[in-house]
């Protein structure tokens, strides 16, 4: 075995992995807080008694939950290309990642909503709230609290998983690996760079998770619950 | 929808309510009505469809047939407004229902806030003063995990004061909890029925709807079975309340 690492020569080029790195962190910034709404009123319109909407919702979360997210990307490219509308590789990656893990927040998002004891709700309706002021001051927020921890796992897969992106030419951690390694021939040690960073990149979400819980749950951080 | 109440006007009056769980028909003709600032507990044995004729003043139960009017409301109708209704009636669960990520001050200013657009300020107010009357001040900026039982449940009904309803309904209220902390529920509903409030409460407590109730309704089996002031849990006329008073139901 004869193994020779030269590390010198591709972290040179750190400006470009930098670079990759945020726009990777930018890309899963735009998909986490809007496929966070899209699922949030995925599930609300799964829970409806309109079937129609309930009906639609569902398709919805089936599709994109049983397809591979790089033929969803492929989707949305291409798709956009054939009716002549031309948007850049960031936007088109932003759109894709938001239709796919809206779908998986839309199926957490049930799960919390579900989780919200009947009699809170009945108390609610007793104290004459409207459907939409239960959802807003009652259910929203314990549901989350509920199931956060799914919620921030799945948004970190999600910022992994961008790493497909690559394909459309977004310049993101992926892509410009792929761009260094061919140019400097050092695959290895272009890909243990781009690990750690992702690694890196995950700290850096749940730690943003963790502190967004502390304002979202000010409960829990009075009584010392922990997520 | 609402008239203006005269004073003589029943709040609340059920005319040969009739409701059916699929085959199963849980108020076959009940009948009664409660006069301003009067006190009516329910009664009756498990199953005997108490909870079901409460449920349904506040309309979280449909009625098949018959009529409810409650404050001018009639709640029978499709149309009925409902939260013009709920704003006239406050009801409070056996479980509580806190709202668990909210400090007891935001439960009770909650619904002030948003369904009557009260001033922040002035709700802040508002929830010391109900919270004083249920002997809970000190607990303003708690959450409802830290409350005993017994001080959930008066929160709950300070939460149901706060939007000043013209009825109260009390489901079994201190069917979760121990001697001692029922005592102190009991007293906050005892003050308030010497306040004048208008209460329909369905008990266990034979002892307390004694002391409290003016007016008793016996149901068994879907019917108002006997109905009468409480001396009629003394002396019973038909011989199911009879039984029913005499299982040790009757403590106090
Ligand atoms: N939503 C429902 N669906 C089907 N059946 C119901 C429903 N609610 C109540 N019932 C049934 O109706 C009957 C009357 O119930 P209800 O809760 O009114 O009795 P209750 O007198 O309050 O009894 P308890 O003292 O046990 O609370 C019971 O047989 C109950 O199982
Ligand atoms: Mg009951």
């Amino acid at each position: 075995m004869n193994l020779q690492l030269d590390f010198p020569a591709v972290l040179e080029r750190w400006p470009s992995f930098l670079a990759g790195a945020a726009l990777t962190l930018e890309l899963a910034f735009f998909a986490t807080v809007l496929g966070a709404l899209l699922g949030t009123l995925a599930a609300v319109g799964r829970g409806t008694r309109n079937s129609l909407i309930a009906g639609a919702c569902k398709v919805y979360v089936e599709t994109i939950r049983n397809t591979p997210l790089l033929v969803q990307i492929f989707l949305v490219y291409f798709g956009l290309a054939s009716l002549g509308l031309k948007y850049s590789a960031f936007t088109v990656a932003v759109a894709a990642l938001t239709i796919n893990v809206g779908a998986y927040t839309a199926e957490i998002m049930r799960a919390g909503f579900e989780a919200i004891p009947r009699g809170q709700i009945e108390a609610a309706e007793g104290l004459a709230l409207s459907r939409l002021q239960i959802y807003w001051h009652i259910i929203l927020l314990p549901a989350i609290e509920k199931v956060y921890p799914a919620l921030t796992s799945q948004f970190v897969l999600l910022m992994l998983a961008s790493s497909v992106c690559s394909q459309i030419s977004a310049e993101e951690l992926t892509a410009v690996a792929n761009y260094i390694q061919s140019d400097t021939y050092r695959a290895f040690e272009t890909y243990i760079i781009v690990a750690v960073l992702y690694v890196i990149l995950s700290l850096v979400m749940r730690a943003g998770f963790w502190s967004l819980g502390l304002v979202l749950f000010p409960r829990r951080r009075r009584l010392g619950t922990p997520l | 929808m609402q008239q203006n109440l005269s004073s003589t006007e029943p709040i609340v009056s059920l005319h040969n309510v009739q409701k059916s769980f699929g085959p199963l028909r849980v108020l076959d003709g009940v009948s009664f009505t409660v006069a301003r600032g009067e006190v009516l507990a329910l009664i009756g044995r498990s199953g005997s469809g108490k909870s079901t004729a409460l449920r349904c003043i506040d309309r979280f139960e449909k009625v098949d047939g018959g009529e409810i009017v409650v404050c001018g409301h009639r709640v029978d109708r499709p149309d009925v407004d409902l939260r013009a209704l709920r704003q006239d009636v406050g009801i409070v669960f056996q479980s509580y229902n806190l709202f668990p990520h909210l400090t007891i001050e935001q439960n009770i200013t909650l619904a002030p806030c948003a369904v009557k657009g009260m001033a922040a300020s002035q709700a802040k107010d508002l929830a010391r003063k109900v919270l004083a009357q249920v002997g809970l001040e000190e607990k303003l900026h708690a959450y409802p995990e830290q409350l005993s039982g017994g001080q959930q449940q008066r929160a709950a009904i300070a939460r149901s004061l706060a939007m000043q309803p013209k009825v109260m309904l009390f489901d079994e209220v201190t069917s979760a909890l121990d001697p001692e902390l029922t005592a102190e529920v009991l007293k906050v509903i005892e003050q308030l029925a010497a306040d004048g409030m208008t209460m329909v409460m369905v008990t266990h407590e034979m002892g307390f709807a004694k002391g409290i109730a003016d007016r008793i309704v016996f149901m068994h089996r879907g019917k108002v079975h006997e109905t009468g002031p409480a001396s009629i849990l003394t002396s019973p006329t038909t011989p199911e309340l009879t039984q029913f008073v005499g299982t040790g139901n009757l403590k106090s």
